[in-house]
């Protein structure tokens, strides 16, 4: 599998890298590339979703793909490889009142050590609207030896809004150990806070990681997001997966599925399953 | 007020229930993940890291004076497993009635007023700290150190191992619960100002997960 297997982590970018300097970014940062890819969804007024804002940046190119019904549909491509030490990447995505997204990604996101050095970021933050529907099912984030990367999503979403998403962490291409990985994910329904958790992993994270508390040597990690207004008054219940996955209902109207697995094929087929039967 | 008020809110014969919860070691054990003292060590790390340094931040900032509701949530956030929501609370409950009992204190009404089904446990320990007059510190120590010697008794009576060996576990730990309760204090006082986003979020998958699995098991020896 191309994506399992990837880039060398000493290969070139594909691409030169175009820096993008973020006003935000701290004078110092590193020298690895800044971008930050930007996304509004609005309802066009004739039953479908218009994209006003689709504006790509260095290494996150944005494509509006064919839609499907009211829904309309982007695909996130990598157009070089990374992140890598240093780079400081984010994501903006608004999706207005009634409108309809889906957003994938056309390959996994592998993270790998860089010249620059230091750690690499990775911002996500996201709003759903009064009414609005998004469904965000990237490909996986795969954490190659040497990397050091922090991931962090933050996703408001309206309390008639409905949500569906997907984030996998992969630790070490095939047969590799992985790199450092925290990933935060924190999810707000209108002001109430519903889910904050972080999962640090790899060399360097705190002890314990790899242990029976935390990972246990699996090396794919996954969850699944679902908010639905319907799950204010009727919460699905509890309930196991198997051994290493289950399904919970948050404090708020909300979803977590919760799965370890031995790789990413085998965790993407616990969490298709259950988007299956949630999305 | 006294120090040795710390010795008797973190003894593990304080009555506030701990003894019948294994901090999700029977669940390690009855999965095959903890089969000896090693397993025990790096079980009790992980906890210790994750849910640990989260309840000992909790603790702090509560002993700061940082607003109990707002921490519950924040609580609530960091607990996506409805088992152990149910755990932190009813434990909650048990140590408010022991604190109420050992240092009478308005804080502590107030939280049985606000709380009737009880307040995550650590947001309670923190009031208590406080009505013990305790520092934040201390809340995060005893936060901490729960956080391993839980599962640690526990295991030896799950796996008959020998004390002897849990207790080392726990000394060779004890430099880790001094980070973790540091780390936490910084936070909380992050959080005094910055709110509750301040506060740590580290979680451990399989203790979520596993705590699913224990809650539906028709017999155990340990309540979670």
């Amino acid at each position: 599998m191309d994506r399992v297997t990837g880039p060398a982590a000493t290969a070139p970018r594909a691409v030169p890298p175009v820096a993008h300097q973020a006003p935000t970014a701290p004078a110092a940062a590193s020298s690895g590339v800044h971008a930050t890819a930007r996304l509004v969804a609005r309802r066009d007024g004739r039953g479908g979703t218009s994209l006003p804002v689709l504006e790509s940046d260095g290494p996150l190119a944005l494509r509006r793909t064919r839609g499907d019904g009211d829904e309309a549909r982007v695909v996130l491509v990598g157009a070089m490889s990374g992140p890598l030490g240093g780079d400081r990447f984010a994501v903006r995505a608004n999706v207005e009142e009634g409108a309809r997204l889906r957003l994938t990604s056309a390959a996994a996101t592998i993270a790998l050590p860089g010249q620059a050095g230091g750690d690499a970021h990775y911002d996500v933050r996201v709003r759903v609207g009064d009414g609005a529907r998004l469904r965000w099912l990237p490909e996986p984030l795969i954490s190659a030896r040497g990397s050091d990367l922090r991931v962090t999503t933050r996703v408001d979403v309206a309390p008639t809004a409905t949500l569906v998403l997907r984030e996998e962490q992969v630790l070490g291409r095939v047969g590799e150990e992985p790199g450092r990985l925290a990933g935060r994910l924190v999810l707000r329904v209108g002001a109430r806070l519903v889910l904050d958790q972080e999962v640090a992993c790899g060399p360097g994270a705190p002890g314990g990681w790899d242990g029976p508390a935390v990972l246990a040597g699996h090396r794919a990690l996954g969850q699944l997001l679902v908010v639905r207004p319907s799950f204010a008054e009727r919460p699905p219940a509890a309930r196991l997966l198997g051994e290493t996955a289950c399904m919970v209902p948050l404090a708020g109207p909300a979803v977590l599925v919760t799965a370890l697995a031995p790789d990413g094929l085998r965790l993407r087929r616990v969490l298709d399953s259950a988007l299956a039967e949630l999305g | 007020m006294t120090r040795a008020a710390l010795l008797v809110l973190a003894d593990g014969r304080f009555p506030a229930g701990g003894h019948a919860h294994s901090g999700g070691a029977e669940a390690a054990v009855r999965a095959g993940r903890i089969t000896g003292a090693a397993d025990l060590e790096d079980f009790c790390r992980g906890r210790l890291h994750t849910t640990g340094l989260v309840a000992a931040a909790l603790a702090a900032a509560a002993a700061l004076g940082v607003d109990p509701v707002a921490l519950d949530e924040a609580a609530d956030a960091r607990t996506p497993s409805p088992a152990l929501r149910g755990t932190a609370r009813k434990l909650g409950r048990q140590l408010l009635r022991a604190a109420r009992a050992a240092w009478p204190d308005a804080g502590l009404d107030a939280l049985a007023r606000t709380f009737p089904r009880g307040a995550h446990q650590p947001v309670v320990l923190g009031v208590t700290a406080r009505a013990a007059g305790l520092d934040p510190r201390d809340a995060a120590y005893c936060a901490a150190y729960e956080s391993v010697s839980g599962p640690a008794t526990a295991v030896v009576r799950l796996l008959s191992l020998d004390p002897f060996d849990a207790t080392g576990v726990l000394a060779r730990t004890a430099d880790e619960v001094d980070l973790v309760a540091d780390r936490a204090v910084r936070a909380a006082r992050a959080a005094l100002t910055g709110g509750v986003d301040a506060l740590p979020a580290a979680s451990a998958p399989l203790l979520e997960i596993g705590a699913e699995v224990h809650t539906a098991l028709p017999t155990r020896l340990f309540a979670s």
